[in-house]
């Protein structure tokens, strides 16, 4: 039985680094071990000077867990740094209801809040500090520091804040320092998204009309009366 | 067993070693027993502030070289009995001295005195890491200015780090006049940024200079507002409730009564 097997990942090599196309039909389970035997065979291959890994997931979106044991596979070749994971068309990240994380205390300067995912910070970012996040960051305090949303290149992230009165601001790769006129609005709740490759800042209520298919619904009910 | 307490602000110029030399006399004018530390070696000032500057024999860095005995170097202040001075050396520098040096010193002063008052020298280097091994708790100074707010609170972070609890505020220089007119950020606006507990405002003074200058800390003069708020830092220190001193001069009654009869 000569089957020739179609391989879950193909890599090619361009002129920045390595592309890996993972397929998007098979369990994805396969596709780690595919991958790990690669890696593990064809020594001399991989071997040589840093190499930037961009890596396709086809329509595939993969849970932050499954991110990591990726990454993990890959970690065993240290010339071998992902530059970036990418879904078609929408972000790699599955944004499962559950995925934020809630957290507190005060960044203060000089010190740098990392997250994966989704962050709820309850507390303040002062002058100084930054707080990042793969996804976006929801600050219950006063943000005075910088703040970095999508920091992987999710440009969907968002930042809002109850004091929003940041540093810079920067979502995915743009970057953006408040012009002066935004210390008119200090007292209400703001929040940061990109559009067309800018960070605009807009009221809390607005954010529906940016996000639809975020927006609730009231469910309408038909009371019986008794 | 005495207390350590370390008083720190990151940047320099915002009136560490006048704190230390005024909460340090307040503390020996309420009867405690106080030895303030200079640890700012290479850069000593406090000796200056204190007006003991002439009467230094050995310093700390002797003290660890084991030069002299610990009591050889402390120098008795010269009007309060129980306040005692342990300089900093001028001619070497800050490599002189390690953590252990310190934690070592302040638990031996700490047996003999109620209050250890270390004065760290500005920036978050070695000097820094050294001068908070030994404490206890610490006070973090800071003026109303952007600069030295940033810098309080890159030096709370580092000693939040510090297994201590969580250190106290005192604001210095503080113009009630630049605050009104909005030039100057208010005291609500400093607390609110820095979230930690204020331990005390002190007054922008002209006369805490002077005093500096003739060697005497601003505490001994009865009358002046900033005294008063540094004697009230020291109450607060003890364990006292003390209400914050009202900073505005313009409402005392000697002012008030002398507009009203047209003098002022």
């Amino acid at each position: 039985m000569g089957k020739v097997m179609k391989p879950y990942v193909t890599i090619k090599g361009t002129k920045d680094g390595l592309l890996f196309y993972f397929d998007d039909s098979c369990p994805y389970s396969e596709i780690l071990e595919e991958l790990t035997h690669k890696l593990e065979h064809n020594q001399a291959l991989w071997e040589g000077p840093d190499t930037k890994i961009r890596i396709k997931l086809g329509s595939r979106q993969i849970t932050s867990e499954e991110e990591h044991s990726l990454r993990d596979i890959f970690s065993q070749k240290k010339n071998l740094v992902i530059y970036g994971i990418e879904s078609e068309g929408k972000p790699h990240l599955i944004e499962s209801e559950m995925g934020i994380t809630t957290l507190s205390g005060t960044v203060r300067s000089g010190q740098v809040l990392t997250h994966i995912g989704d962050l709820l910070f309850l507390g303040d970012v002062n002058p100084g500090g930054s707080i990042q996040a793969s996804g976006s960051i929801y600050v219950m305090g006063a943000l005075r520091g910088l703040a970095h949303a999508g920091m992987q290149g999710d440009e969907r992230a968002i930042i809002s804040a109850s004091v929003f009165k940041p540093t810079q601001l920067r979502v995915a790769d743009v970057i953006s320092r408040p012009p002066d006129e935004w210390t008119e609005f200090d007292s209400t709740m703001r929040f940061a998204h990109v559009v067309d490759g800018q960070i605009s800042v807009e009221r809390m209520n607005h954010f529906c009309q940016i996000r639809p298919d975020r927006e609730w619904k009231e469910v309408q009910r038909s009371y019986r009366s008794l | 067993m005495g207390e350590s307490i370390v008083v720190t602000s990151g940047k320099g110029g915002v009136g560490k070693s006048t704190t230390t030399a005024n909460v340090g006399t307040a503390l020996a004018l309420a009867g405690k027993k106080v030895v303030m530390i200079d640890t700012d070696i290479g850069l000593r000032n406090l000796d200056v502030l204190m007006g003991l500057e002439n009467r230094i024999v050995y310093d700390i860095v002797d003290v660890i070289e084991k030069k002299c005995r610990v009591q050889q170097a402390l120098i008795k202040d010269k009007r309060c009995d129980e306040l005692y001075l342990l300089p900093a050396a001028q001619t070497k520098d800050k490599s002189a001295l390690t953590s252990n040096h310190l934690r070592w010193l302040v638990s031996e002063l700490k047996e003999e005195f109620d209050y250890v008052i270390i004065d760290c020298p500005a920036g978050i280097e070695s000097g820094f890491q050294n001068a908070i091994a030994g404490a206890d708790q610490a006070i973090v100074v800071t003026t109303p200015e952007n600069a030295s707010i940033r810098d309080a609170d890159r030096v709370i972070g580092l000693l939040e780090k510090e297994d201590m609890p969580t250190p106290k505020l005192v604001i210095n220089r503080l113009k009630t006049q630049m605050v009104k007119e909005g030039g100057m950020m208010a005291i609500d606006e400093v607390v609110s940024v820095l979230a930690i507990d204020l331990l005390g405002v002190v007054p922008d003074d002209e006369q805490v200079i002077r005093a500096g200058n003739d060697g005497e800390p601003i505490v001994w003069e009865r009358s002046c507002l900033s005294g008063k708020a540094y004697r009230n830092i020291s109450k607060r220190i003890m364990g006292e409730m003390v209400p914050l001193l009202v900073l505005e001069p313009d409402s005392s009654l000697l002012i008030r009564m002398k507009r009203w009869l047209g003098f002022a």
